[in-house]
This record gives structure tokens, sequence and C-alpha cells, in this order.
């Protein structure tokens, strides 16, 4: 088991391999291996948390070579966080994705598994590696990955796709430019060592040039207002599997780069006090946040919309990194699960209406509970996770969020916040009412009547369950936040803050 | 000042090939320019990174095996960056490769690679 | 003295189960449903009322269920006050019950599943409410109150209702949001949100802040409590099914919105603390305005169960009101009346329901000449309409006694008017009601004979009749009239 950290991405990665070659003979063999590949690396992902908890953090050498020349791992309560998210969510959509690819992929779905699994592998290696080169590597995985599975969306996917690409490929080459100025200076890569030698050259104009590299290329990455033009087609278009994968788990490792780079690499004191970046990202994420919930209310299209509502909650999470204080800070790593769960049970929700509805139009979701009615529970149950309604775990991310603030003396974002939920609140009651009190739309029309009672016809139990075992999870993990919280990020967040 | 400039003059190429590259992925309408825009951007940095390397007078980084000399590093050209571009390069070619795939599918279902069509295309289409 | 029991913690949750039986029985079983809302509410008032003997004793039960936050629990606390609030709701749920069952029958509405459903989680969320040890568990009920009430606003699922649904919505949430900042904000200035009696503010931070958040609490509990000019959602959400409007828009929901304002203004920042800052009287002020406006607006209203809310505003600023004068009668008196109004209120929507069910007549000008057709409906309408202008021996009478004694004890005879002038008012828009209903004659209405079914017209009599015997006895049954005066004596040191 000390090899761990380096199995949650070995795995996924040879099982990438072996998918095409086994669905080349029996396709039906890909799903249960997909699956297993990631069910192990959720176990191996919890096991590490739990050893982080129990022994403090994990170092691993690759290939035993001593750290700064050699890749070394290294895990600890941040990152050890991040990758119990990255792969349990991968491994519900991985479970879902059967059914929901059945039919909007029937003929491509084995080349589906084997990228699905290099996105999960770029995802993850991302997250445990402690090797600045080495994470651009793993990003580039994830990225090319993504660019793939959007492509092999419904109709408009490939611009999608394509505006992603050369967004992506922008922000990662800012990120690699950042890697080589800092190299130039200090000839290290490993994030440790870089930790140790930057403070004496934190007024080197080279040391701030690359730090501006990172933000710009991440913020790119995670799609942070005004950089968020590739977002919402690239969300809206791909497969509901993807979606749900791309919003809730791959904006969140840029998040999680960003706050590695600006509290790790660089220490909080840079990062705050040296140069304004703290107040420049939260401004943009306040704007974000208004700008995305604006734009998510004139939304017809259902993942439109959700897509436009992750732009606000990048913001929100960015705000709490702005902020730069314990309570802004708890309230962003709080909300990094948060989000992931409720935008994954949100996406999946409604890849699972389009599914029986073959229709995503707000307007046409008359009477969805009668026929779904657990999936619109679970809907409604992230929908007011999202808008911050109690017990829901939304809700205590925003409160910490809006203590944070208050912390810092910074009013406007108090009211930013306050004012989102309510924006919140506009977009997804109008979902909720439509689909519980409006009558059949268009398409059903003819067959509606009060009276009569609709059968139900939900959608198939693979895709089921990953969706209530989200909404399940929304609800616990709020009233069980305290108990994260203090277990688990109180120690991620960074020392010096 | 020129001298001032000539002596860097590896990092000038480099970020005026950036630029060059970056004003192509940003203003050109037609798709497959935007991708040698991107392939120029790409570059630039790979020649930055190589040309950090660089030592004059210096030689390959191969030490002999039975070598008694002290090993001078002013002698040898440091090996890390050309390793890392080569990972980089690799990395690159892919995205291009990606990239040039998804053109051919959206030649295949637009029969066109401007953008402003695709985009008039996707409209008449929605509407 | 602190106990530590579950038992707050399983009345909270009754009302939850309640709800996953009703579910799980739906539409295809409805006696089961139906009996599984009985047995919940009868369940879950039985819970409560054990917790009673408590209380007298001077002790607190306390469950603490889960830590949400350091330093923050999700904390149930039984104290006198929430014990009042939580025996009221749980007693008049099982009368409410009964009575929706016989008026969702005799209107055979759909939906039932869903409405017996959020019914029993928004109970569930008032006891939550009344049992909250601190703020935060106070406000994490309040939401899940608000989210539960808004299906029933819909229940007709017409373009008014869903309108309706969406002002309730606005309000509601905008009000929740300020809540939230209220609270957020207690915790930065305090690193505490528990409840004090007498209030646990005095000492953090400036006289300016302490005002700011003092109002920002209030506007937030004043969109529940139906203060003006925040009040325009309770009128339009009396496009509810009655017995929504009964129990939630009478009861549960505003009155959850005055306990909340009761809380802060009691335990949270206290008496001694609002005299110091001098709020208590622009709040005084605030509500009096409230009390008279609604009065006359209530005057002209044609539907009756509009007319109807537009009195609950009037009372649940009276109570507020009480509160504010901060002295000994006063606070006995509104603490009281939140009771009395409730048993009060609840008997003249029952009766709108009744008429409803019989003739489906809502306007009050439609009404001439009822009394012959339904005598026991008119009769229960008037012990409440008289309660509530404050005529004995009917319950009203006694909480006013005390807030105008109250008033006298604070030596603002100006609240003295107000409440004569709201009384006065009070009389005026109900008893043309009693008196065409009476002595005048319509085409249209059948003096025959004719009453609203029995499962309709017991619990109505039952409240009536609870009515009369808390104005004549006002400490029968559990005391509330003692816990009402040891509400006064716990927090005005």
């Amino acid at each position: 088991m000390s090899h761990s950290p380096i199995l949650i991405i070995i795995i996924p990665l040879i099982s990438s391999f072996f998918v095409p070659l086994i669905g080349w003979r029996k396709k039906n063999l890909c799903y249960p291996l997909v699956v297993l590949a990631l069910f192990i690396s959720s176990i191996l992902s919890l096991y590490i948390m739990g050893s982080v908890i129990t022994h403090g953090s994990i170092y691993y050498r690759l290939g035993g070579w001593e750290p700064p020349w050699g890749i070394e791992y290294r895990i600890d309560y941040l990152n050890g966080f991040m990758a119990v998210i990255v792969s349990f969510i991968s491994f519900l959509v991985a479970i879902y994705s059967r059914r929901s690819g059945e039919q909007e992929l029937p003929d491509r779905i084995v080349h589906f598994y084997c990228i699905f699994l290099l996105l999960v592998t770029g995802l993850l290696g991302m997250v445990v590696t402690g090797d600045m080169f080495n994470l651009y590597v793993f990003l580039e995985i994830a990225s090319l990955a993504a660019y793939a599975l959007i492509a092999i969306g419904e109709d408009g996917a490939l611009m999608g796709s394509f505006n992603y690409l050369i967004m992506g490929t922008i922000g990662a080459c800012f990120y690699l430019l950042g890697v080589g100025y800092l190299y130039i200076v200090t000839g290290s890569l490993n994030m440790n060592d870089l930790s140790q030698i930057l403070p004496g050259l934190y007024h080197s104009r080279v040391v701030r040039t690359a730090f501006a590299l990172f933000i710009v290329g991440l913020a790119l990455k995670m799609g942070l207002f005004p950089l968020h033009t590739w977002l919402p087609d690239a969300y809206t278009h791909a497969p509901s599997a993807v979606s749900a994968l791309l919003a809730s788990v791959m904006s969140k490792v840029s998040v999680y780069i960003m706050i590695r780079i600006m509290f790790t690499v660089f220490n909080p004191y840079f990062s705050i006090e040296l140069i304004p970046i703290t107040t420049m990202l939260s401004w943009t994420a306040g704007i974000a946040i208004l700008f995305g919930e604006i734009m998510a209310i004139v939304q017809p299209d259902l993942k439109r919309m959700l897509a436009y509502s992750s732009v606000a909650q990048i913001g929100y999470i960015v705000l709490g990194i702005g902020l730069a204080n314990t309570m802004g800070l708890t309230g962003s790593l709080l909300h990094v699960l948060n989000h992931a769960l409720t935008k994954g049970c949100l996406f999946l929700g409604a890849g699972a209406i389009t599914y029986r509805r073959g229709t995503r139009d707000i307007r046409q979701l008359g009477y969805l509970h009668v026929e779904m009615p657990f999936t619109m529970a679970a809907f409604t149950i992230a929908a007011l996770s999202m808008i911050g309604i109690p017990p829901t775990c939304g809700f205590f991310s925003k409160y910490y969020l809006i203590l944070g603030a208050i912390d810092a003396r910074q009013w406007i974002w108090v009211i930013i916040l306050l004012l989102s939920s309510l924006l919140n609140a506009i977009f997804f009651f109008r979902v909720i009412e439509n689909a519980y009190f409006k009558p059949l739309g268009v398409i059903h029309e003819s067959s509606y009547d009060r009276g009569e009672q609709e059968e139900a016809n939900e959608v198939p139990l693979g895709m089921l369950i990953p969706i209530l075992a989200l909404a399940a999870a929304i609800i616990l993990t709020g009233i069980f936040s305290g108990k994260i919280i203090s277990t688990i990020i109180q120690f991620a967040i960074p020392e010096g803050i | 000042m020129i001298e001032y400039i000539i002596s860097k003059y590896n990092y000038w190429i480099y970020i005026v090939l950036m630029m060059i590259g970056f004003y192509a992925m940003i203003s050109k309408r037609n798709l497959m320019k935007k991708l040698i825009g991107m392939t120029i951007f790409q570059t630039a940095i790979i020649l930055f990174y190589i040309s950090i390397g660089v030592k004059r007078d210096a030689t390959i980084p191969i030490v002999p095996e039975h070598s008694h000399e002290a090993i001078k590093a002013l002698e040898y050209v440091n090996p890390l960056p050309h390793v890392l571009m080569l990972t980089a390069i690799v990395v690159m070619v892919s995205t291009s490769g990606v990239a040039l795939a998804l053109l051919i599918m959206i030649y295949k279902r637009y029969k066109t690679i401007e953008e402003d069509e695709i985009l008039k295309l996707r409209q008449e289409a929605g509407a | 003295m602190d106990i530590i029991s579950i038992r707050p913690l399983l009345a909270v949750l009754m009302g939850m189960i309640g709800a996953f039986f009703i579910l799980l029985a739906g539409e295809r079983h409805k006696n089961i449903r139906e009996f599984s809302t009985i047995l919940a509410s009868v369940a879950k008032f039985l819970l409560v009322f054990s917790m009673v003997p408590f209380v007298f004793e001077g002790k607190t039960l306390v469950y603490d269920l889960i830590t949400l936050a350091p330093g923050l629990l999700l904390e149930f606390k039984v104290d006198t006050f929430g014990i009042f609030f939580g025996v009221l709701a749980s007693f008049l749920w099982i009368i409410t019950s009964i009575y929706s069952i016989g008026y969702m029958r005799g209107l055979q509405e759909h939906a039932q599943t869903r409405y017996f459903f959020c019914f029993a989680m928004a109970l569930s969320a008032t006891m939550g409410i009344a049992f909250a040890g601190n703020l935060l568990t106070l406000f994490i009920f309040y939401e899940i109150l608000t989210i539960t009430t808004y299906p029933l606003v819909v229940h007709k699922e017409t373009a008014e209702a869903i309108k309706a649904g969406r002002k309730y919505l606005v309000y509601t949430l905008t009000g929740g949001v300020t809540i939230l900042f209220s609270i957020a904000f207690t915790y930065h200035l305090t690193g505490s949100l528990d409840f004090v009696g007498g209030g646990f503010l005095q000492d953090h931070g400036s006289k300016n802040v302490l005002t700011l958040l003092f109002i920002t609490f209030i506007l937030g509990f004043g969109v529940k409590a139906a203060i003006m000019p925040l009040h325009e959602w309770l009128p339009t959400a009396m496009i509810a099914p009655i017995p929504v409007s009964a129990l939630l828009h009478a009861v549960a929901v505003v009155k959850a919105g005055v306990f909340g304002c009761l809380r802060v203004i009691l335990y949270v920042f206290g008496p001694a603390l609002l005299h110091e800052l001098d709020l208590w009287w622009m709040l005084a002020y605030f509500v009096s305005f409230t009390i008279v406006v609604s009065g006359i607006f209530a005057l002209v209203q044609d539907n009756l169960k509009v007319r109807l809310a537009f009195s609950t505003i009037n009372a649940l600023s009276i109570i507020i009101l009480g509160a504010a004068l901060l002295s000994p009668s006063a606070v006995k008196g509104g603490i009281l009346h939140i009771a009395n109004h409730g048993f009060m209120k609840i008997t003249l929507f029952f009766c709108a329901g009744a008429i409803y069910v019989k003739t489906h007549k809502e306007k009050v000008s439609e009404l001439d000449g009822l009394a012959r057709q339904m005598p026991f409906t008119m009769g229960s309408f008037a012990i409440g309409a008289m309660g509530l202008a404050g005529i004995p021996p009917i319950c009203g009478f006694i909480s006013k006694w005390y807030l105008c004694l109250g008033a006298l004890e604070a030596h603002e005879i100006t609240f003295l008017f107000v409440l004569l002038i709201s009384a006065m008012l009070d009389a005026a828009y109900f008893f043309p009601i009693i008196y065409n209903s009476l002595f005048k004659r319509s085409q249209e209405i059948n003096p025959t004979f004719n009453e609203a079914p029995w499962l309709i017209l017991v619990p109505m009599l039952i409240a009536a009749i609870i009515s009369i015997i808390l104005g004549i006895a006002p400490d029968a049954f559990v005391h509330f009239f003692k816990m009402a005066a040891l509400i006064g004596q716990n927090t005005l040191h």
C-alpha cells in the first residue's frame, strides 16, 4: 500500500489502455473494467486520505529518485481531499455513463471509456503530483482528453471543443512559461524545493512575471470571468456524463492548483501582501458571480443555464481565495466539495431529463415530477443547495464565505453573495416551477389531463443511482460539514493565512 | 539599448514569435489559421526553454565513465530544459493532432472552416 | 438546569417520519396516508406535551445533534418560549389534519399526497424553529419552512397560484438572506449564537453597528411576521387551500416570523440593550403603523380570506408591539396573544373553509343570510371575531387586557390608543359579516339547515370552544398563561 499515491493514477491509466483492446472483442466488458478501475482508485484515495489524517503528509518518490531531481508526489490534507472528490465523482459519473452513453453515442462507447479514463488519470495526476512540470504533463493529458470527450457530443460540440482547445492551450502554455521562468531563477521544479528558494527572490521581476503567468493560465483553465468564453459552449454540447465531470471536477482541480501555487509554492505573504492579486481575484470573482447568474437567468436551455451557473460558482470559490482569510478559504474549500457534488447532481439530472424527454428546453419540462419523481427530487435538492437553503451543503459554504467577507470587512462581497442567492433562486425555481406546477409542455400536450395520473417513467437504475447518491451526499455533507471542516479542511488551509 | 536587445536576442525572438502566434489565435477567423497560430505559439515556448539551457563554449552533458577530473558544471549544457521539451513536444504534437482531427470533423460537418460562416450556419439551423 | 433528552429531536423528526409514510402510502392508499398524518400529529403533540412539566420545574431539555461548524451546534433546547410555541403548533396540527382530510375530500382536490407531505414537513420545521437552541439552528428550520410551504401556496397550479408562489418566494427568500447576513454578523461580533434570556449582544460592537444589526434582523424576520411594508405576500398567499391558510398563514409560518422577532428582541438583544440603544420605541412605532393601517385595509377587502389575512397582519404586529414595549405585562400579553390569536384565527379560517366547501363562496358580500343555513359555522365565526375584537369572555380579551396594561406600565399612552383603535377596527370589519349573515336575506342562499361535513365541523367547534375556555380560564390545559408569565420573568430581569 505504500505505492498507493502512484497506483491511483496508474490504475486508470493502464485500464484506459486495455479498454480499447477488450472493447475490440467484447464491447460489454469495457463498462465493468472502467467502473472497477475507478472504484479501486476511489478506495485508494480514501485510504490515502485516512493515512494523511492519522500519520500526516505522504511523500512518494517516483522511481526512488531523490527530490528535487526526481519527481516527488506529496500528499497532504489539501490534495488528499481533492483526490477523494475527483475519484469519487468520476466513479459515480462512470456508473451513470453506461446508459446515457448508449443513447448519446452508441457506436463510440469504447472510445468514450478509453478517453474518460485518461481524463480521470490526468485529473488525479494533477492533484497528487508535487512537481511543477509533471503537473503540466497531467494538465495536458486531462485537457486533451477533455477536448476529445466534448467533441463526441451533439451537434455544436465540435466548435465548442475547438474553442476550448485554443483557449486551453493558451492557458497551458502560460502555465508552462511560468514554470520556465521559475526554473531560470531557481533551477528547481519541485514545489517544496521552490517554496524554500523563492522567498529570497520575491522582488525579482522574473518571479513576479511567472506568478502572473500562472494566475492567468489557471484562470483560463478554470473558466474564471472574463476568460470563461469557452465554457458555456463546451459544457452545453458535451455528452451529459462529460459535462458533469468537467463542471464538477475539472474546474475544481484548476482551482486547487491556483491555491497550491498561491499559498504553497509562493507563500501567503507574497500572494497577499506583496502584490495586489487577492484584490484583483476578488473583483473578477465578484463580477463573475453576478455575470454568470444574470446570464443563467435568460437561458432557455437547461444545460447552458447550468454552465453559466458554473461560471458564477467558480466565482464563489475564487472569491474565497481572494478574501485570503481562514473563513474565506474554509468556505472556498468547502465549496469545492459542495459544488462538485451539486453541479454533478444537476448535470446528471439534466442528462436524465434529456434521456427521457429528448429536450432540454426549460419551458417544456411540465409535469416532470410525475414522470420522473426521483430524478426531480434529486434535482430539486441540488437546486436548493445551489441557492443555499440549509441543511443542504451549499448553505454552509456560503455561510463561511459570508463570514470570510465580514472578517475581511469587505461589505460589497457580503452583498454580492447574498444577492447571488436570490439570483440563483430565480433561475432554479424557474425549473422547479415548470417541472412541478406547469402542465406538460408542447410535446405531451395532447395527453395531458389533470385528473389522470401519468405513469412514472424513470431513467434506468444505472443512471438513477448516481443521481440519488449525489443528492444524498449533498444533504449529508451539509449536515456533517462541521465534521469535514474539523477533520480535513482546517488542516488543508495553508499556513500563514 | 541596442546592446541590451542583442545580448538577450533569444528572448526577443521568442517573444516576437509568441506574439505572432497569439495574434493569429485570437484574431483570425479561419480555424486553420488559428491552429497555425497555436503551433507558432507553442514552438516559441519550446525555443525559449531550449535557449535557457544553452551555455557558451559548453558541450553535451556526458561525463566519461572513468574520468578522474572534477566535473565543472560550466563546461556542460544544462540538459534538463531540453529533456522537458522532449515531453512538451510530445504534448504539443498530440494537441495539434487532436486539433486537426477536430478541424476535419468540422469541415465534414459544415463544409467550411471559416468561423463566421459556421456561426451563421448554426444560427440558421437554430432558427 | 439542563437535562439531556432526545425528546425535542424526536418531536422535530416526527413530522418528517410522518411525511415519509405519507409519501410511501401515496395516492393509492388514501386511508393509510391520512391515518399517518393524524398519527404523526398526535404523536408529535404527545411528545411535546410530555416536555411541559420539565419546563415548569425550571429545567431545560437540551439535545446537541451535531456540530455544524466549529463552535456552532445543531442544538435543540426546550425553554419556556419554545415549548409554548411547540405545544400551540403541534396541537393545532391535530385539528387541522382532521379538518384537512374533510376539506380535501370534500373538494376532491388533486395532488393530495404532495399536500399532506409538505404539511407534515412544514410542521417538522416549525418544531425545529420552536426548539432551536441557537440562531443558526433556528435559521436552518426557518428556511426549510419556507421551502416546504412553497408547494402548498402553488397548490392550485393555476397561473395565479404560480404567480403567488413566486411572490411568496421572493419575499421570504429575501427575508431569509437578510437574516443570514444578520446571523453571520452576530457571529462575527460575538463568536456565539446561543439564545440567552435577556440577550447576549451587550458590549459587543458600537451603537451604530448594533442598531444596524437590529434593523436587519427585524427586516429579515419581519417578512414572515408580515410587518408592513413587507406584508404583501400574505394576502397573495391566500390562494392556498384553506387549511394551509389556517395553520400555516395564521399560525406556523407567520408566527415563526414573530417567534424569530421575539427571540431577537428578548434573547439576542435583550431589554437592557434595547433600552440603551433607544430602539424599542422605534420598533413599537413601526409596528403600530402596521397595526392601524392593516386594520383599515381589512375594512375594504371583499374576499373573506384576504380580510382574514389583513386581520392576521394586524394581530402579528400587536404581538411584536407587546414585546417591543418591554414591560412585564406587555410581554406577557403579547406572548399570550400568540396562542390566543392562533386559536381564534384558526376558527375563523375553518369557518371560511366550511363556507367554501358548502357554498363555494369566498366573498364577504355573498354571505348574507348564511347563518340560517350554517348556524354552527357562523356561530364559531362570531366567537372568533368577537375574540379578536377583545370582547370578554373570549380569550382575545385576556391578551389585549395585558397588552393595554403593559402600555401603561411603559408609560406610553400612544400605544394604548393604538391598541384600542385596532380593537375598534377589528369590530368594524368583522361585525358587518356577522350582522349580514344573521339579518339580511339573499336569493342565493337557501335558509334551511345544511352544515358542512363533520370532519370540518368538529375541528372548527373544538377551536371555537377552546377560544372561550382560554378566555374564562387562561391557565387551562397546558398553562399558557403561566408560561407567558415565566417567559417575561426570564427575559426582563
